[in-house]
């Protein structure tokens, strides 16, 4: 049998529209708020989304100054409450303790199903109270875990001053990043690397990422003589990146469509669609994209990415050849997948909650190329996928290596199935070239662990008989 | 709406979820929406589960919410009951979907005409009982329907055991050191000679429910789950229970005489002192610990306890009874239980409070300066604040409180345990007086390991916007070692010259 018969045409595509486990997307705050310093984010909600960011996420004890739930009462859910005096009250409270720049109000499914008004409420009491209120609805009837980002940064794209400063001094107050990068730099340098750019409409990325990221990420453009103008979000609320229409945008991250759809709809902006800055294949495709776009030829890239592969070696060595099973949980599933399949992994399922095949467009046509590339057959992609059915498989073909949420991890490592959690590669730092030694480093580290205790025996620690047909 | 920023407890369903799959052969049906079965999450991560948690979310969407659930409640449970065949499908929804107003004991009707497994819709009100309320009714929910079942199958077992015996109530996954103290129970009686007739629900099989009324007494060691169903099993069957938990030498000692009255009654002829003399004296360390001279130095400090209504009570008990421990507050989360609390600790303490909110407590930790706090995870994150030790004593649970080494809190090997824990939270002994003298263990090196808040250097206006330039990742040390520099040099002001001077004398 060559090679080419086993591999089917095209990705496969299947809705399972099955049972399964994710994380509710109010964990979103879990991230937003370190990366926002002067935000707060007020969860509306009941206790169930409370004791969520408060247990599973851990997020609660370390987040207490900037973040809280406003826990909806018996009294509100009859509504013989007033929504609008009730929010008023607390966020007053809010002001009064933390003053911050903004106020997130995060809407969850319970304000979804007693039909709060939260986005005619805030406008009013934005302007009575005086602070910024962006209303995201994050909830989980209609979103899955990483896309809260998305909910969070399509409201605040609205928030995006619309022309971009001319006064000297709010350009310095605007421009933190380029202050970040100059960091004890004199000012006759700085003039000079601004020279260093080359003239093209004004780039803003979105997506949230750790600070370093975003200094990698900015550099790495910087190389190809491209300014970006703005990350949406900032570290600050108050630094918002202007955009005005026709200013290019691009996503760094999977599970952002609603933002990408509002920044094209309603702030006239051109979206970028490329394959995701995650590992070194995706970080050039992300770059060539946007200098394509941007009429810039790339330099330097093929032996840039060469580099980096060359520094993945040892870690390839471990990976090469082995399976992959993803069970789905951030969206960050196929960038991902695409990324091992370059390393000579096999992906036999990408389970996913929500595959928006527009903006992800040019990642599965980057994974499909991959596929053929390397001489892998094409996995099938399983949007809302049913985790019983999915154990039932990852049984009968005994992957490598199964990339999973929490709520499966140990009864599958115990029953012999190497695992790694999908929410790690949520918060590591994973895009860029710099990083993606790490997502290696994440991907081997279960591999490494169970090869070390490979020669005790010990692969099985449940006995067969006494387990539920799960086991 | 109430601002919170931490629960002392969670929402019922959780509470609903531990009793169901701390059963062997229980499922547990989630009508909710996505992310909301994080009890799946927890009960893995946290206790370490090898076993899938046999609980399945059927996921209310959009389409859910629309046009109602129709057939896809029914269609999961049969579908599990077909996959799975467990004893027993409990359906539950959460906080959220309980206000869906959708028929839920419609669907649970239908589903029993066609599986094989018995089907129960938890009743609860979402809005009303936290937590530890929920499991409560959930379990008394269970023994009453397997109760009845058996009634009406006439296979309800008549009469009592041959030998005394008891059942343990109260034992659940992701319960507060639960399972180790479940352990130490079940060892105490087989010293007591006492059989156990059931432990509930950890491990157990609805199927065994109906043994129940064998029994010839309840044991009920947590005050917050398992009191309803110990009652219901008295009116019911006229079984004696036990409330008292045995946490402490006191408390056991006492816990252990209830049960020689109760046996006795039923004509055992039982006697224990010798047993508890034995173990309180020679065997048990706890008592002999109190007596030795290092805890002399326990004698007057200032304790704050907080915690849920057992843990709490009994931990208040120890340290002012046990170990001369003076005990400034005490206090609980169970509101709904305060009476009860009251009347336990009024006469070891000097102050009670009953709060749900963290705020007031830490205030309160803050005002009263103990030398050790004996709380929850949250208190152990003030007194981390507030640089005062805090021993761990409570639920909300936390990975660290399933500790793989046996560490129970109840009994005879439970007291040594607190002990140890009372021990290590106060500094003591030698180690006391050496810090008192000379004050402190190393004071060559000026940084301090302190974050900024107590420091004595003040910051300018500019000197701090600067350092907030100054990436998140990086803030902490670069101000460590500006406040370094400044010391050094007796700078009391740090500006953003100072500031830069710092850094040019680094290198960096």
């Amino acid at each position: 049998m060559t090679l080419a018969e086993t591999q089917p045409q095209a990705l496969e595509f299947e809705c399972e529209t099955g049972n399964y486990h994710t994380f509710c997307p109010i964990s979103c705050v879990a991230w937003l708020y370190q990366k926002i310093e002067d935000s707060f984010f007020l969860v509306i909600g009941t206790k169930t989304c409370g004791y969520f960011l408060q247990n599973a996420m851990g997020v609660m004890i370390f987040a207490e100054p900037r973040y809280a739930m406003a826990e909806l009462e018996e009294g509100d859910i009859s509504a013989q409450l007033n929504d609008y005096e009730e929010l008023k009250r607390l966020c007053l409270q809010i002001k009064r303790d933390r003053n911050p720049s903004v106020i997130v109000w995060i809407g969850t499914c319970t304000t979804e199903i007693i039909k709060t008004d939260l986005e005619g409420i805030a406008p009013r009491l934005e302007s009575e109270i005086g602070i910024p209120i962006v209303v995201a609805r994050a909830n989980g009837l209609d979103y899955a875990f990483t896309q809260g980002e998305d909910t969070v940064l399509a409201a605040m794209a609205h928030r995006c001053p619309e022309k971009s400063p001319t006064l000297e001094s709010e350009k310095k107050e605007r421009n933190a990043i380029s202050s970040l990068l100059n960091f004890g730099k004199k000012k006759e340098e700085a003039i000079a690397e601004e020279s260093a750019y080359r003239d093209h409409t004004p780039l803003v990325l979105f997506g949230s990422l750790p600070d370093p990221v975003v200094t990698q990420l900015t550099l790495e453009l910087k190389r190809q003589g491209i300014k970006v103008s703005g990350w949406l979000p900032s570290k600050r609320f108050t630094e918002l990146p202007a955009i005005e229409e026709g200013y290019y945008v691009s996503g760094v991250n999977p599970f952002l469509s609603r933002t990408a759809t509002t920044l094209m709809r309603r702030r006239k902006c051109k979206l970028i669609g490329s394959p995701f800055p995650i590992g070194p294949d995706g970080t050039r495709a992300w770059i060539e994209k946007i200098c394509a776009v941007l009429d810039i030829e790339p330099k330097g890239l093929d032996e840039r990415e060469a580099q980096i592969w060359e520094s993945l070696e040892d870690y390839l060595q471990i990976v090469r050849g082995k399976s992959v099973f993803f069970m789905g949980d951030n969206l960050l599933e196929v960038s991902l997948a695409r990324f091992l399949v370059r390393c000579g992994m096999t992906v036999s399922e990408i389970g996913i909650p929500y595959m928006d095949k527009r903006y992800q467009a040019a990642e599965l046509a980057f994974l499909e190329k991959t596929c053929q590339e390397m001489g892998v057959p094409l996995p099938k992609i399983v949007e809302k996928p049913d985790n019983y059915n999915q154990i039932q498989r990852i049984k009968e073909i005994q992957p490598d290596l199964v990339i999973t949420g929490m709520a499966h991890a140990n009864p599958l490592e115990a029953r012999g199935i190497t695992t790694k959690w999908s929410v790690e590669f949520t918060f590591a730092q994973i895009h860029g070239f710099t990083n993606a030694r790490d997502i290696l480093e994440l991907v081997t580290r279960p591999l490494r662990r169970n090869n070390s205790l490979k020669g005790l025996g010990w692969e099985k620690l449940v006995r067969e008989e006494a387990t539920s047909p799960l086991g | 709406m109430k601002l919170a920023y931490w629960m002392y407890a969670g929402p019922a369903h959780i509470g609903t979820l531990r009793i169901a799959s701390s059963f062997q052969n229980v499922h547990g049906i989630m009508h909710a929406p996505l992310g909301d079965d994080y009890f799946n999450v927890m009960r893995s991560m946290l206790s370490r589960e090898r076993d899938f948690t046999p609980v399945t979310i059927s996921v209310v969407d959009r389409h859910v919410l629309a046009r109602g659930s129709q057939e896809k409640v029914v269609n999961n449970i049969t579908r599990k009951d077909a996959e799975e065949h467990p004893d027993l499908i409990v359906l539950t929804p959460t906080c959220t979907s309980s206000i869906l107003q959708e028929d839920l004991h419609n669907f649970v009707e239908r589903a029993s005409q066609t599986a094989e497994s018995d089907v129960l819709l938890a009743d609860i009100n979402h809005y009303r009982y936290n937590e530890l309320q929920a499991a409560d009714r959930t379990l008394g929910q269970i023994i009453k329907f397997y109760i009845d079942q058996a009634r009406k199958d006439g296979t309800l077992p008549q009469g009592k055991t041959e030998k005394p015996s008891v059942n343990i109530i109260g034992m659940t996954t992701l319960g507060f050191h639960n399972n180790h103290d479940a352990t130490e129970l079940k060892r105490l009686m087989t010293d007591l000679g006492i059989e156990v007739n059931e432990v509930i629900p950890e491990g157990a099989s609805v199927h065994n429910l109906k043994r129940l009324p064998q029994a010839w007494f309840n044991l009920v060691p947590y005050r917050e789950i398992g009191l309803s169903s110990a009652q219901y099993l008295q009116e019911e069957f006229g079984t004696p229970f036990i409330d008292i938990t045995p946490m402490g030498i006191v408390e056991t000692a006492r816990c252990i005489r209830a049960i020689q009255k109760t046996l006795n009654e039923q004509g055992a002829g039982v006697n224990y002192e010798e047993f508890i003399d034995n173990q309180t004296r020679f065997v048990s360390q706890a008592a002999w610990f109190s007596r030795s001279i290092d805890c002399q130095n326990l004698t007057g400090k200032k304790a704050v306890v907080f915690g849920d209504n057992t843990h709490a009570a009994a931990m208040t008990k120890i340290l002012a009874r046990e170990m001369g421990i003076h005990v400034v507050m005490a206090g609980t989360y169970c509101k709904y239980d305060a009476d009860w609390f009251r009347e336990q600790v009024s006469e070891y303490c000097d102050e009670v409070l009953i709060s749900e909110d963290n705020g007031e407590i830490g205030d309160k930790i803050a005002q009263h300066e103990p030398s050790a706090i004996f709380g929850t995870q949250m208190e152990r994150h003030v007194g981390k604040r507030l640089d005062i030790p805090c021993g761990v004593i409570a639920a909300p649970i936390h990975i660290q409180n399933f500790p793989v080494g046996y560490t129970p809190y109840m009994g005879y090997e439970g007291a040594n345990q607190i002990v140890d824990l009372v021990y290590n939270s106060f500094t003591l002994g030698m180690e006391d007086h050496l810090l008192e003298i000379f004050g402190g263990h190393d004071t060559k090196e000026v940084i301090t390991k302190t974050m900024s808040a107590d420091s004595d250097l003040a910051w300018t206006k500019d000197g701090q916007a600067e350092l907030n330039k100054i990436p998140g990742f990086v803030r902490g040390k670069v101000k460590r070692n500006t406040e370094k520099f400044a010391r050094d040099r007796g700078f009391s002001e740090i500006n953003v010259e100072v500031l830069y001077a710092a850094k040019e004398s680094v290198g960096a």
